[in-house]
């Protein structure tokens, strides 16, 4: 009977340190529970939006330069 | 390039941005949260690679019918094809700072991709050097498909050969190894095709700068005649 315990004792904690090991590998699962992974994605979307919309700008002041030098040079 | 291009680019890179932080990625030791670096820094290379390709098809053109725009589309696309792969070593050099843990290992892929970002600087000195346009554009647009060739077999088939760290070298077939999850695709796909689009943006706006350039020399031109 005593050795049946220690085998099941032994299963049990064989099979817990498995457990345990399948959740071994650390992610960053406490700022993301907090919430403050949102922080993150709105910081690098700010940083996106900024340069898209440059990006969008520059385009508008080659079409205008284009317009203004197609105006000059009818011919071209 | 069309305008909804340019707007499926920015929706995708929104997608990417968001999904690339917030959906569930494989649980891996070492790598932990950093595999979220592979929506980022491999598009670059993709990205790269894309650009190159048209590059190199612009010069081909360019040598059946010798346009000045071809060359102009020739060497913008290798310029923007030149920035995107400075990205990726940057961010693969970061990468590999904390996953192998130092920056340069002297890995078959790191140094047959900086071999290749300095043949297409090399295409950049070429074309410094040669002061005769169509001279310029021909030479170059030589150069350009030796380029292209050295580029594919050292970034991908001599790290394959040997033992390499990267993934999807040394034995490792394309990125199994993450890619078990199909999650990490449904936002990887969408990231390469986003910045390619962005590349291609780019290199319509300094195309077309190049041609104000042009315009602009004619008109000068016309008026000391």
């Amino acid at each position: 009977m005593k050795k049946f315990i220690k085998n099941i004792l032994a299963i049990a904690l064989l099979l817990f340190s498995t457990l345990a090991y399948g959740q071994e590998v650390e992610m960053a699962d406490g700022m993301r529970s907090e919430g403050k992974i949102y922080v993150v994605v709105a910081i690098i979307l700010i940083v996106l939006t900024g340069l898209v919309v440059y990006m969008a700008l520059l385009d508008r002041k080659i079409k205008k330069l284009e317009n203004l030098l197609g105006e000059k040079n009818p011919s071209k | 390039m069309k305008n909804w291009l340019k707007i499926v680019a920015v929706v995708l890179l929104f997608y990417v941005h968001i999904g690339g932080m917030l959906v569930d990625v494989p649980r891996l030791n070492i790598l932990n949260e950093t595999i979220r670096a592979l929506y980022f820094h491999v598009p670059m290379w993709f990205g790269m690679v894309l650009l190159f390709l048209l590059s190199v098809y612009y010069s081909i053109r360019y040598l059946r019918n010798p346009l000045q725009r071809f060359d102009h589309l020739a060497v913008e696309y290798a310029n923007a094809g030149l920035v995107f792969g400075i990205l990726g070593m940057l961010t693969g050099m970061l990468w590999a700072n904390y996953a192998w843990g130092s920056p340069w290992h002297g890995d078959p892929k790191q140094n047959g991709a900086a071999i290749a970002l300095l043949v297409y600087l090399a295409y950049f000195v070429l074309r410094g050097s040669v002061e005769n346009e169509e001279q310029r554009g021909r030479l170059s647009a030589v150069y350009n498909i030796f380029a292209f060739a050295a580029m594919v077999p050292l970034i991908f088939i001599i790290p394959r050969l040997t033992s390499s760290m990267h993934p999807g070298s040394g034995g490792n077939p394309g990125f199994n190894m993450y890619d078990l999850d199909s999650r990490m695709r449904l936002i990887f796909y969408p990231a390469v095709v986003g910045w390619f689009l962005i590349g291609v943006w780019i290199v319509s706006m300094r195309v077309r700068v190049r041609e104000l350039e042009e315009k602009i020399i004619d008109i000068e031109n016309e008026k000391v005649y």
